[in-house]
């Protein structure tokens, strides 16, 4: 299997902290990658790195051999990667279908003529982009966060990155997110998440990244990562002596 | 568009229809007034309702495009409606130009650089740059515009000109917001950071709905220029810009019909009570400040859905499985 996604040595500084300091993993192409470790350890900042949201100050992050270090959001939404947020981020005014519509604007070329003369073209792609933003919705199906998955999905990505999916969802809510992660994966997409809910980590993810302090301290199956004696210090604490 | 929204289209052109015919020449003028600050509040409402773009220099746009034309028009002939694309070109490029370096800013901040831009545009107007403007006398001796031979010259025929071009606008506007274009200027204001990352380049939209807004204001000034024969600075000052802000919060940021209405509100009834004299702007600010507190969506924020519902039911009435390889690709 190829490697879609390649961090090499990322950092990133916020003033005196080291928020990523750095980090390295590949993200096998069409697997399920989970980015786990305790709040700060830098998870969601690594997210930003790769999204373009903020700038690494060290390291190469590589998609599909594409230098991503500079490039701005869009740029890296249309090279195929989308992201979803913790705190999801909907555009609150707008109806769901023209929150998912959003994700359909890097794959249409629709510009002021077209809209002020409506061309036939214009009027196909727009046909053509609400049936997908439909068909969408019924594919991610999720209460709360459908909106912004189904967006994600709409812009044809290769690799989605979910910050706290399972955030906030109960039992059953989870077990829905499995299967819908899969079902994303079975559509050749490539999956990166982070999330808190062990059981979802483990059931789901192929391979582990585990952070603590802004650095790698493991990474490998969920077996190894599970074995491993600093993963289990680093969740549960040294034994006082 | 909904039936609703239609049906209240339809009674306004009616009412419009048959104003001419109502009125004596004083009211008619009134209503040019208010046609043609309906022209510059729907250019400034692409701006600041649906891109969200804090403008408060919106009178410079205005100016230029009014400038061009009358330039055009008193040292090379070229009648002021040829002139017209060739305003709102250069309203437009004169817009990306002083915007592209501020257009980061947010809110609060860009509304200030936009109130020294209008002011930098006025006191550079007053001053004849580059020997052309006629300082603060403006220029005079503008001529008529013409249509297919024909004088436009008495208030009728503005009427028709001025309300044809708003008619156009409205039209022009509503397809524009129901569009991949009108859709990115709202995300762009609900929040900036998600729409961009969800692929749209928000640094140019920003600039295009800047560029366009004040291309549309251009070719208003350019009309204005033919109505008025004479321009100066003082049409294009700080007030100006302010009114035109008034009129699109008063009236429904983002909407079409309510900045219509709020054209109509915040030009003639002033108009309308001229007897009560100085009272009159005191009603007006307080109505004003009570809008505020009470309703701050706006007096008629409709909100027209940015695509065509005809599209969703044609694609509900079919539903398709996505597993497919079309997405897989």
């Amino acid at each position: 299997m190829s490697t879609i996604l390649e961090v090499r040595n990322a950092t990133k500084h916020f003033g005196g902290l080291t928020a990523v300091s750095d980090v390295s993993f590949d993200v096998p192409e069409g697997s399920i990658v989970g980015l786990i470790g305790p709040n700060g350890a830098g998870k969601t900042t690594t997210f930003n790195l790769i999204t373009g949201n903020y700038k690494a100050d060290l390291g190469t992050i590589r998609f599909q051999g594409k230098e991503l270090v500079g490039m701005r959001t869009h740029k890296i939404v249309q090279l195929g990667i989308a992201r979803t947020f913790q705190n999801i981020r909907l555009f609150q005014q707008l109806t769901a279908v023209e929150n998912v519509l959003a994700g359909r604007h890097c794959r249409t070329k629709g510009g002021l003529l077209g809209a002020m003369l409506r061309t036939p073209g214009a009027r196909r792609e727009e046909e053509a982009a609400v049936e997908r933003a439909i068909s969408e919705l019924a594919f991610v199906n999720l209460g709360d966060r459908s909106l912004e998955l189904a967006k994600n999905l709409a812009t044809d990505p290769k690799l989605v990155i979910l910050d706290e999916p399972a955030g906030g969802m109960n039992e059953q809510e989870t077990d829905d997110l499995v299967e819908l992660i899969w079902k994303i994966q079975e559509r050749g997409v490539t999956v990166l998440l982070i999330e808190h809910d062990m059981s979802l980590v483990m059931r789901v993810c192929e391979q582990i990244v585990v952070l603590e302090y802004g650095e790698r301290i493991a990474a490998g199956s969920p077996s190894e990562v599970q074995n491993d004696p600093k993963v289990i210090e680093a969740y549960l604490g040294t034994e006082e002596v | 568009m909904s039936r609703k929204l239609l049906v209240g289209y339809l009674v306004a052109a009616a009412i419009l229809a048959v104003s001419p015919f109502m009125m004596d020449a004083y009211e008619l003028d009134v209503l040019n007034s208010v046609g043609l600050y309906a022209l510059l509040a729907l250019s400034l409402n692409l701006i600041l309702g649906d891109a969200g773009l804090f403008n408060m220099g919106h009178a410079a746009f205005y100016a230029v495009g009014a400038y061009t034309a009358a330039i055009l028009n008193t040292r090379f002939e070229i009648p002021i409606l040829w002139a017209l694309p060739i305003c709102g070109l250069a309203a437009a490029l004169f817009a990306a130009l002083v915007a592209r370096p501020v257009i980061h800013l947010r809110g609060d901040y860009l509304l200030i650089v936009t109130i020294g831009m209008g002011e930098i545009v006025r006191i550079a107007l007053v001053n004849d740059v580059f020997g052309l403007t006629g300082g603060a006398n403006g220029i005079f001796g503008i001529a008529r515009p013409e249509i297919f031979g024909h004088r436009v010259k008495t208030p009728v025929d503005f009427f028709v000109l001025i309300w044809g071009a708003v008619a156009v606008t409205v039209f022009l506007f509503h397809r524009l917001e129901q569009s991949r274009f009108g859709r990115a200027l709202n995300y762009l204001r609900e929040d900036p950071v998600a729409a961009e990352g969800s692929g749209v380049n928000t640094a140019r939209y920003k600039l295009v709905a800047f560029a366009l807004g004040a291309g549309w204001a251009g070719m208003a000034g350019a009309i204005y220029a033919g109505k008025m024969r004479t321009i100066s600075p003082e049409s294009f000052n700080f007030w100006e810009s302010v009114v035109l802000f008034l009129i699109v919060i008063l009236g429904g940021a983002g909407s079409i019909p309510g900045v219509l209405l709020g054209s109509f509100l915040v030009v003639a009834l002033p108009e309308m009570f001229r007897g009560f004299a100085t009272a009159r702007m005191l009603v007006f600010g307080l109505v004003m400040m009570v809008m505020m507190v009470v309703r701050r969506e706006g007096l008629l924020p409709i909100r027209t859905v940015r695509f065509r519902t005809k599209d969703v039911k044609r694609a509900e009435a079919a539903p398709k499985d996505v597993k497919g390889a079309e997405v897989a690709r």
